[in-house]
C-alpha cells in the first residue's frame, strides 16, 4: 500500500458509516444480478462515485474486479463486496452492502452463496440486448431466496437501446408492471441516485437475534499472500469481534480472529461486526479449505448451535489432466497447484502419470471454465506451459456383481461385465432470437439433449429448455451454439441427477499399445466417429519409423477403426557436397534435439508435438462432426 | 588467418580446389544453388561482376588463398570447376584458371580436373581446348533421356544431344566422363526413368551420379509444390526409383561408391567428391563457394558483385567461417563416411555408437560382423535411411 492509499484510509477513518454497531434497520444488503457485458461492474463504479467512497480522480475502470483474467475477460470470479454510505431522499444516513456476485455458470454456488447474503437484488439488464440465460438463471435463484428484485434497464444511453421492449419482456418475466423497470446509465450515471434511493426503499432491511449467539454465513474466501484467508461474510445474529476466537462450524476448528472490519472500497478495520452487517474476517488460516464459501463462523466462547443453512462442499463436476510440456517443470506445477489451491476450495488434484504425456495431476474443476482459468492462471503466473487431456465428467458405473466404479478418468474404466453405467446430466437454458430455434434445436439433438419446455419471452426471443449430458456440454458446446447463433444465444444449466447411458470406452492403441491421453469416455453411437478421427489424426501426426505401425481404436478388445503408418523407406538426403556439410551437421543436431522430446509408445517414439496436436481443441470437435 | 593446428593437418592429407562458376543462361526451376541469370544481376552477365571478369577476380583469389597456404608443400590433387553453369565461361578462361592453380600450387603428377558441362551449351572445339588445357574429367547435367521430364525440369536440351556431346568428348580424349541423373520430376514415370538409366548406360560412361529431386526452400519448385500445382516427390517412390537405378547400373558394370554415386571400377570414382566425405583439406574459390582446412570451415559472400567488390578491395570474400571441435568432427566423419561404399572406421564410433550398431545390423540396416571387420557398411536398404543409420550412431 502506498503512502497516498493511506492517507485515504485515514481520512475516511472518521467517516460515521465505517463505526462498528450499526443499526440494522438502516442497513440494505442487495446484489446486481446481471450478464457478462450488461454493464455490471460499470454501475458498481458509479455507486461508488456517486456515494463518495471513491473519489472520481481514483476511479479506475471496473474497481470491484481485481484479478487480471477477470479485468480481461470482463467477468467476477471471486465475488468482492463494499460497504456505501448513502444520505437517501427521506433526508436518512443509510449504509449499503452492494455484494457483487460471481459471473458464470461454474460458479452457481457461489452465486447462490452471494444471494443468501442479500435481501435485495437489482437486476439489471441492457436495454440494447434483452435478459441473456445467465441472468435469467440468477434471477430465479433469487426469486427462490425471497430476494426482493428490483428490475433495472442498464446502457439507455445507447442509440440501439430499445428500453419500451426490454421493459415489456422484463414485466413479463418477473410479473410487474413496465412503468416499475427503472432505466439508467452506469456510463453517464443517470438514474444511479434513483436507483440508490429504491434500493433504501424497497429492499427490507436486514433482520437477526443480536443478542445471541454470533453466527455469519462466510460468501467468499481469499488468500491473501500477506494476512492469510480473508473471508468475506454477512453476519446474521449476534456480534464477531476480535475479542472472540472464531469458529469454523462445518470443521468444529476454531481461530484466532485477526482482524474484522468493513470494505469500503479498501479495508478497514473496525473491530466488530454485528447483526446485518457485510464485512470480512481475517481468521489466521493458509488455505480456504479451512474457511469454506458457504460455511457458518461463530465464536468459540459462546458457539451457535445450529449452522446457517445451504453450506455444501465443493464438488469437481469436471476433470482432466494436467502435464507440463517441459517434463522438467513438474516439480514447478505441484508448487503452482498448491498455491492456487490456497484459493481455490474447489480445486483438486493428484499426481497422475502417461505413458504419452509424463507426470502431471489429475485435476478436479467446476467446469469448463473453472479449468480454463486454472490452466490459465498457471500458465501466466506461474509461466508454465500446459497441455491438458480432454476433460472427463463423473460416471457412476454399476457392475454385474453390483460393486459400483466412479470413473474420473478414462483409465479408471472397470474392465469387466457393466451392468449400467450413470452419467451427469444438466437442465439447460438458452435465450436466443426465434430465427435461430431450429440450429439450436439440431445441435442439442446431437448432443443426446432432450426438449422440456419452449417459452417465447417475446415475439423474437425464445427461451428453450433442455435435459442434456454434462460430458456432451463439456465438449465445446459453448462454441458451437455460438458459431450457430452468431454469438446471439445464451446458456446456463444446473446439475440435474444423473441417467442412464450407452457408454464405452474408446481406446487408442498404437502398435497395440494403449495410448492412455488418447482414450475417450464416448456415447456407443459415437464411438465409431471417434474412433476414424483419432486414428486418421494420429496417422498424419506420428511420423514413419523403420517399421508398420498400425493405430487402432477399440472397445474392449473389439477394433473399430484402424489406420497404418506405412514404415519408412528413405530420409537418405541425395547429395551431399562440400558445401552442403555444415547444413546437414546442424540438420541432424535439429534431429537429435527433437527425438529428446520425443515419447516412446512400444517401440514406436512420438514426438510430443503430435500429443499436443492431437489433444488440441479439435478433439471435442469429433463428438460435434459424429451424428 | 588459419590457426596453425589447421594449417599443420595440410600435409597429412590430400588437398583439392573448387572453383565456383556462378552464372547460368537461365534457372531450372529446382535448383538452389548459388547461381544468377543475365537477368539477376541486371540484365547482363558480360558486365562488371558478370562473365568477362571472373576469371580474373576468382584469380585473384587463387592468389590469396596461395598467401594463406604459404606453407602448404603438397601440389593440388583434384581441382572440381562446378556452377552454374561452368561452360559458360570461355574455354580460353577455365583454361586460364587452371594454370593460375597450377602455377601458385603444383599439380599432381595423377591430377583429377573435373568441369560440369551443360549439354546445351558445349561443342567440340572447346571440349577440344579444355582437354587440352588439362581438364580430364568431365561431367555432363543429362538428368532424363524424356522430352516431358527435361521439360519439368527445366533443362533445354534435347535427348539426342547428351550422346553427341558425349562423342564429342570422347574424341576430344577425355577418358572419364560422368552423367547426371535425376529421378522423381513431376510427370516422370517408372518406365521413363528405366528409360533414363538405359539410355544413360548405353552411351558408356564411366561414372554416373543419380539424384532424387529434392524439393528446396526457395526455389520456383517449392512454390508450385506449395501452391499444390505439382506434388511433391513420395519417398516410397524415390526409394523404387532408386533400386531401379542401383539394379540398372551394377548390371552396366558402374559400381556404387557413394549414396548417389557410381563408377566403373575404383579408379573412376570422383576422387575430388571423395575428399568431401573423407573430411580432405580443400579451397573453394568463388561466390558461395565453402573451404575447409584441418577443422576449419568458411564460406565466402554469396553475391558475385560483393564477391567481385571484397577481392577487389583485396579483402578476403568470406563471409563467416566455423572452427570444428574434436566433437564436430567425430560426428562429421561418421555423417560423411557412413555414405560410402568403403565405409566407416569403428573407430570414429563411440561406445554407444558400437552398442547400436547390433540393432542396427538385425534391422538390415548395416552389414553385419561391422564390429569384428572394424568398418560399418551400409547395407542397400540402409543407404536408402542414412539419416536413421546416422542418428544411431550417433546417440550422444
Amino acid at each position: 500500500m502506498t503512502a497516498a492509499s493511506e492517507t485515504r484510509t485515514l481520512r475516511v477513518s472518521a467517516a460515521p458509516h465505517l463505526a462498528p454497531g450499526a443499526d440494522p434497520a438502516m442497513i440494505r444488503n442487495f446484489c446486481i444480478i446481471a450478464h457478462i457485458d450488461h454493464g455490471k461492474s460499470t454501475l458498481a463504479d458509479r455507486m461508488l462515485g456517486v456515494t463518495g467512497v471513491v473519489e472520481a480522480r481514483n476511479m479506475r475502470a471496473q474497481y470491484l474486479d481485481r484479478m487480471d483474467i477477470e479485468r480481461e475477460r470482463g467477468i467476477t470470479i471471486k465475488a468482492q463486496n463494499v460497504r456505501l454510505p448513502w444520505q437517501a431522499d427521506d433526508g436518512r444516513d443509510y449504509i449499503l452492502h452492494l455484494i457483487d456476485t460471481p459471473g458464470h455458470v461454474d460458479f452457481s454456488y457461489e452465486v447462490s452463496r452471494s444471494l443468501a447474503a442479500c435481501e435485495g437484488a437489482v437486476l439489471l439488464v441492457d436495454a440494447a440486448q434483452g435478459i441473456e440465460a445467465q441472468t435469467l438463471a440468477n434471477l430465479y435463484l433469487a426469486i427462490e431466496n425471497d430476494l426482493t428484485i428490483i428490475p433495472v434497464l442498464n446502457k439507455i444511453d445507447l442509440p440501439a437501446a430499445q428500453p419500451e421492449k426490454y421493459a415489456e419482456e422484463i414485466a413479463s418475466i418477473i410479473g410487474c408492471d413496465p412503468a416499475e423497470v427503472l432505466r439508467v446509465s452506469g456510463k453517464t450515471g443517470q438514474g444511479v441516485t434513483e436507483l440508490l434511493n429504491e434500493i433504501v426503499r424497497q429492499v427490507p432491511a436486514p433482520v437477526g437475534n443480536p443478542d445471541g449467539p454470533a453466527r455469519a454465513m462466510i460468501f467468499d474466501s481469499v488468500y491473501d499472500i500477506y494476512r492469510g484467508v480473508i473471508t468475506y461474510v454477512r453476519v446474521v445474529d449476534g456480534t464477531l469481534t476480535t475479542r472472540d476466537r472464531c469458529l469454523m462450524m462445518s470443521t468444529g476448528t476454531s481461530h484466532e480472529t485477526l482482524e474484522v472490519g468493513v470494505i469500503s472500497p479498501d479495508p478497514h478495520a473496525t473491530g466488530s461486526l454485528s447483526v446485518g452487517e457485510v464485512g470480512y474476517v481475517i481468521p489466521g488460516v493458509k488455505d480456504v479449505r479451512q474457511a469454506r464459501v458457504g460455511d457458518t463462523i461463530t465464536t468459540s466462547r459462546r458457539p451457535a448451535t445450529e449452522m446457517l443453512g445451504g453450506y455444501r462442499d465443493p464438488l469437481p463436476m469436471v476433470y482432466s489432466g494436467l502435464y507440463p510440456i517441459d517434463g522438467s517443470e513438474y516439480p514447478a506445477l505441484r508448487e503452482a497447484l498448491d498455491k492456487l489451491q490456497l484459493n481455490d476450495a474447489a480445486l483438486t488434484y493428484e499426481p497422475e502419470t502417461s505413458a504419452a504425456l509424463g507426470f502431471g495431476f489429475r485435476c478436479g474443476f467446476l467446469g469448463l471454465l473453472h479449468l480454463e482459468i486454472v490452466r490459465e492462471r498457471l500458465e501466466r503466473e506461474f509461466n508454465l506451459t500446459l497441455i491438458s487431456t480432454a476433460p472427463n465428467v463423473v460416471y457412476r458405473v454399476v457392475m454385474e456383481d453390483l460393486s459400483e466404479v466412479t470413473v474420473t478418468n478414462p483409465s479408471d474404466w472397470p474392465g469387466g461385465k457393466i451392468a449400467e453405467v450413470h452419467e451427469p446430466i444438466v437442465q439447460a437454458m438458452l435465450l436466443l432470437p426465434t430465427d435461430f430455434v431450429g440450429a439450436v434445436m439440431e445441435l442439442c439433438q446431437n448432443r443426446r439433449g432432450v426438449l422440456q419446455g419452449m417459452d417465447y419471452l417475446s415475439t423474437d426471443r425464445v427461451e428453450l429448455k433442455y435435459t442434456l449430458p454434462l460430458g456432451e456440454i463439456i465438449f465445446d458446446f459453448f462454441d458451437s451454439l455460438k458459431s450457430r447463433t452468431r454469438g446471439y444465444a445464451s446458456l446456463d444449466y444446473e446439475p440435474a441427477g444423473e441417467q442412464l447411458a450407452d457408454l464405452v470406452k474408446v481406446d487408442i492403441l498404437l502398435q497395440g499399445e494403449t495410448v492412455d491421453a488418447f482414450s475417450a469416455i464416448v456415447h456407443r453411437e459415437k464411438a465409431y466417429a471417434y474412433g476414424v478421427s483419432m486414428t486418421s489424426r494420429l496417422r498424419e501426426l506420428i511420423p514413419r519409423q523403420q517399421f508398420e505401425v498400425p493405430i487402432q481404436a477399440a472397445i474392449g478388445s473389439r477394433i473399430i477403426a484402424r489406420e497404418n503408418i506405412r514404415a519408412i523407406r528413405k530420409d537418405v538426403l541425395a547429395k551431399c557436397y562440400g558445401g552442403d556439410i555444415t547444413r546437414k551437421r546442424k540438420l541432424l543436431e535439429k534431429q537429435k534435439e527433437g527425438k529428446k522430446r520425443m515419447k516412446t509408445i512400444g517401440r514406436v517414439e512420438v514426438p510430443q508435438e503430435a500429443f499436443i496436436a492431437a489433444l488440441s481443441t479439435d478433439v471435442g470437435k469429433t463428438s460435434q462432426t459424429a451424428k | 588467418m588459419l590457426p596453425a593446428s589447421a594449417l599443420a593437418e595440410l600435409a597429412e592429407r590430400p588437398f583439392g580446389v573448387y572453383l565456383h562458376v556462378p552464372y547460368c543462361a537461365a534457372r531450372c526451376g529446382y535448383c538452389d544453388f548459388n547461381t544468377y541469370t543475365a537477368a539477376d544481376l541486371g540484365g547482363a552477365l558480360v558486365s562488371s561482376v558478370g562473365l568477362t571478369t571472373f576469371a580474373d577476380i576468382a584469380g585473384s583469389e587463387i592468389r590469396l588463398a596461395r598467401q594463406v597456404l604459404a606453407a602448404l608443400d603438397r601440389p593440388v590433387s583434384t581441382v572440381f570447376v562446378g556452377g552454374g553453369t561452368p561452360t559458360l565461361l570461355p574455354p580460353s578462361d577455365l583454361g586460364r584458371l587452371l594454370r593460375l592453380v597450377a602455377d601458385e600450387f603444383g599439380l599432381a603428377p595423377d591430377v583429377e580436373v573435373t568441369t560440369e558441362a551443360n549439354p546445351e551449351s558445349v561443342d567440340p572445339a572447346q571440349l577440344e581446348q579444355l582437354r587440352a588445357a588439362g581438364y580430364t574429367r568431365i561431367s555432363f547435367g543429362m538428368q532424363s533421356d524424356r522430352p516431358h521430364v527435361l521439360a519439368a525440369l527445366d533443362r533445354r536440351h534435347t535427348p539426342g544431344r547428351v550422346s553427341e556431346v558425349m562423342r564429342w568428348a570422347r574424341k576430344a580424349g577425355f577418358d572419364q566422363v560422368s552423367l547426371d541423373l535425376i529421378y522423381g520430376a513431376p510427370g516422370e514415370s517408372d518406365a521413363d526413368w528405366l528409360a533414363s538409366l538405359r539410355a544413360a548406360v548405353e552411351l558408356g560412361p564411366d561414372h554416373v551420379s543419380a539424384y532424387a529431386l529434392t524439393v528446396e526452400e526457395g526455389t520456383k519448385l517449392s512454390r508450385r509444390v506449395r501452391r499444390g500445382e505439382l506434388l511433391e516427390p513420395d519417398d516410397d517412390l524415390l526409394a523404387d526409383r532408386y533400386l531401379t537405378a542401383d539394379d540398372l547400373l551394377a548390371a552396366a558394370g558402374l559400381v556404387n561408391y557413394e549414396i548417389s554415386n557410381w563408377a566403373r571400377g575404383p579408379a573412376a570414382r570422383c576422387r575430388h567428391n571423395l575428399g568431401y566425405w573423407r573430411g580432405d583439406n580443400w579451397w573453394g574459390i568463388g561466390p558461395g563457394a565453402h573451404s575447409h582446412i584441418g577443422g576449419v570451415r568458411w564460406w565466402n559472400v554469396r553475391h558475385p558483385a560483393e564477391y567481385a567488390a571484397r577481392l577487389g578491395a583485396g579483402r578476403s570474400p568470406a563471409a563467416a567461417r566455423e572452427e570444428l571441435d574434436a566433437a564436430t568432427r567425430r560426428v562429421e566423419r561418421v555423417m560423411l563416411g557412413v555414405r560410402l561404399a568403403d565405409g566407416l572406421a569403428v573407430d570414429d564410433l563411440d561406445d554407444a555408437g558400437r552398442v547400436a550398431m547390433g540393432e542396427l545390423a538385425r534391422s538390415g540396416l548395416v552389414e553385419p560382423g561391422g564390429l569384428e571387420s572394424g568398418v560399418v557398411r551400409l547395407t542397400l536398404r540402409g543407404r536408402l535411411l542414412t539419416d536413421t543409420v546416422v542418428r544411431a550412431l550417433l546417440p550422444d
